[in-house]
């Protein structure tokens, strides 16, 4: 139970870091709630597993502090944190018994036997592995040896985090969902601090409470899943959350509207206020679910021309043309429309984000 | 589905056969053919069963060299691997350094046997050797070709230098295969160095320790090179190993008949001794 601050962490992997393009983490504030479950979202590269092996302990940050419940650990070795790690493959010790790789942490700390025998036991019941505790760990499925890792992990009564380092990416799709809902189970039975990292929004939005999204060694928005699908703070957030993402319109500013390839979008006055002075590239956002087909020359209302549409089932997703540039749509499955046609498409104000140098105006 | 068969296929692997028939199997049963007759002059034969079988397993010289052989073998194994390990083990894993480090490490699998077997004959010379001359300045009565003692001694220095690098580049390439992810779970588990070896080095090792184990046991068992250039044999029979005894039996004696004979034993016991490590080593895994 813990509650783990960062404060101005940064890390480069090299010795000598020169200039703010050799960190591989810029310079970030992150505070994880105790018992909050958190999923770390991005693209691969862009920091996550390091901003892990920052908290586990496994790195030395080049620059800032880690707190955990207050206390410095930044200097702190992993096994003198109360931190368990998953890693996206499973480790196993192989010539152990599913029981022994269970009790190793413990051992290794010096438990007595009674009350590791007691740990072990209720950790196998936690996880459903009480039947296999007998056998040897090499050659077991790999969920199997997935949640041996976690087990180990959760197995000493002081763990103050569960870090997982894309745990599922090893796992036969038909039993993912199974570990998720262990998983969170798990946490909700243990109330302790959980943080996800996955590079699958699906993953992400479903297991956590709350969202933090890195993309290039930063943290670009920190949210609950609803917070990131309705109101991105960064285009990047845009449209790598959602299928497919963000609409993104270059546009031009004039009083109270956007001019969007020659046609007008009203918008509140104070934002287009700010972002007359803000610098950067100016986008119009919108998401393809919240666009809505009107009727010819309604306000707040766009005028495109169809390339392409797709069936998906329950709704179809029309490709659509406005001048140079192209908008996604998602549209019910009865909206009868097919490409060719020219239809207007409504922006609602609550959803229609200005972006200036890829960060929303608010 | 039914799998079309075609029994022209065979023509397919028949020069494999031929060739494989010529190098191995016709050699072979030249042996075989010699190992059963007595060969009086090139028109002059005569069969004569399992005589030399009978001869050969009886030669109380041929049972002292096999027993100098399994003492030589063990005792290289015994050494060599530990050693291969732990050299394995401090060698930098990266930079410069850790390729200067192997190149070095290897140097001693690039030199010909038989400069091996000259080398330490040099280097161990009580008169004008490094390590002989040495070994006496410290006040320890050393030579190795009067004394049987040392000239064994002087042996297994020379297998240990000259194939212990072998053992440890072996390890070398099975440490550098376990991924980070092992490390780092086992210092979040909190365990020693000697845990961390035993629970993940080892365990991971044990792929190419088979191949070390019956590699060096095949060599050594077959050594013949280095020992002759270094003690001849000697002092006395104190160095002579299987090949060299067959060697003696073979061209220095011309008895080709027994010679055969011991070849085909020989053959046979590394077989069977290659055969009962590699299923010692790899029996766990199977009994799962």
């Amino acid at each position: 139970m813990a509650r783990i601050e960062l404060r101005g962490i940064a890390h480069a992997y090299q010795a000598a870091p020169r200039s703010e393009e050799d960190f591989a983490l810029r310079p970030l504030e992150l505070v994880w709630e105790d018992g909050g479950a958190y999923a770390l979202l991005g693209p691969s590269g862009c920091g996550k597993t390091t901003l892990l092996n920052i908290i586990s302990g496994l790195l030395q940050p080049t620059r800032g502090q880690v707190l955990i419940d207050g206390a410095d650990v930044t200097a702190a070795p992993p096994q003198a944190r109360n931190i368990a790690q998953v890693f996206q493959f499973p480790v196993i010790y192989d010539t152990m018994t599913v029981f022994e790789n269970l009790a190793f942490p413990l051992r290794n700390r010096g438990v007595d036997r009674a009350e590791i025998q007691a740990r072990v036991e209720e950790v196998a019941a936690l996880l459903e592995l009480t039947g296999d505790l007998r056998l040897r760990a090499s050659g077991l499925s790999a969920d199997l040896r997935q949640r041996i890792s976690l087990g180990r992990g959760l197995v000493r009564k002081d763990v103050a985090a569960i870090l997982l380092d894309e745990p599922l990416t090893v796992i036969d799709p038909h039993v993912k969902w199974l570990l998720r809902r262990k998983l969170k189970q798990v946490h909700e039975q243990l109330k302790v601090t959980l943080v996800y990292v996955t590079h699958d929004q699906v993953e992400a939005l479903t297991l956590a409470d709350r969202v933090v999204v890195m993309n290039g060694g930063r943290v670009v928005q920190v949210g609950t899943p609803q917070e990131l699908v309705e109101r991105p703070l960064d285009t990047f957030v845009g449209y790598f959350i959602g299928s497919p993402g963000m609409n993104l319109l270059p546009c031009i500013v004039e009083d109270g509207a956007v001019m969007v390839e020659g046609q007008r979008i009203p918008l509140d006055a104070d934002v287009c206020a700010r972002a007359r002075t803000a610098g950067g590239e100016l986008r119009l956002g919108i998401r393809p679910e919240f666009l809505r087909r009107v009727a010819e020359g309604s306000p707040q209302a766009l005028r495109v021309e169809v390339t392409q549409v797709e069936h998906l089932g329950r709704h179809k997703l029309a490709t659509t043309r406005l001048g140079e540039q192209s908008l996604k749509v998602r549209l019910p499955e009865e909206e009868r429309l097919s490409a060719g046609e020219s239809c207007w498409l409504e922006l609602p104000p609550r959803w229609t984000m200005l972006y200036a140098g890829g960060r929303a105006i608010t | 589905m039914e799998k079309p068969t075609n029994h022209r296929a065979w023509l397919l692997v028949l020069p494999v056969l031929l060739a494989v028939s010529f190098s191995a199997v016709i050699p072979l049963m030249t042996v075989v053919n010699y190992s059963v007759q007595d060969i009086l002059g090139p028109e002059q034969r005569v069969f004569v069963g399992t005589e030399w079988f009978r001869k050969v397993l009886r030669d109380p010289e041929l049972h002292g060299a096999l027993r100098r052989q399994l003492g030589f073998s063990l005792a290289v194994l015994a050494l060599e691997l530990p050693l291969g390990v732990a050299l394995a083990l401090v060698l930098p894993r990266h930079g410069r350094l850790a390729s200067l480090a192997l190149v070095l490490l290897g140097l001693p699998l690039l030199i010909p046997f038989n400069v091996v077997g000259t080398i330490w004959q040099l280097f161990a010379r009580g008169d004008i050797g490094l390590l002989g001359v040495a070994i006496n300045a410290l006040g320890l009565e050393y030579n190795y070709t009067a004394n049987a003692l040392d000239a064994w001694l002087t042996v297994l220095a020379m297998d240990v230098w000259h194939w212990t690098p072998l053992v440890a580049l072996l390890c070398y390439a099975g440490l550098r295969a376990i991924p980070e992810a092992y490390y780092q779970a086992a210092r979040i588990d909190g365990a020693s160095t000697w845990a961390t070896f035993r629970f993940i080095q080892l365990p991971r090792l044990r792929g190419v320790l088979t191949i070390a184990v019956l590699l060096r046991f095949m060599d050594s068992f077959m050594i013949y090179t280095e020992p002759f250039v270094l003690t001849g044999g000697g002092p006395g029979n104190a160095t002579t190993f299987l090949s060299q005894y067959l060697t003696r039996l073979a061209v220095g004696q011309f008895d080709l008949g027994p010679a055969a004979a011991f070849s085909l034993v020989y053959f046979l016991v590394i077989l069977l001794l290659s055969y009962v490590f590699y299923t010692a080593m790899t029996r766990t895994k199977e009994a799962r």
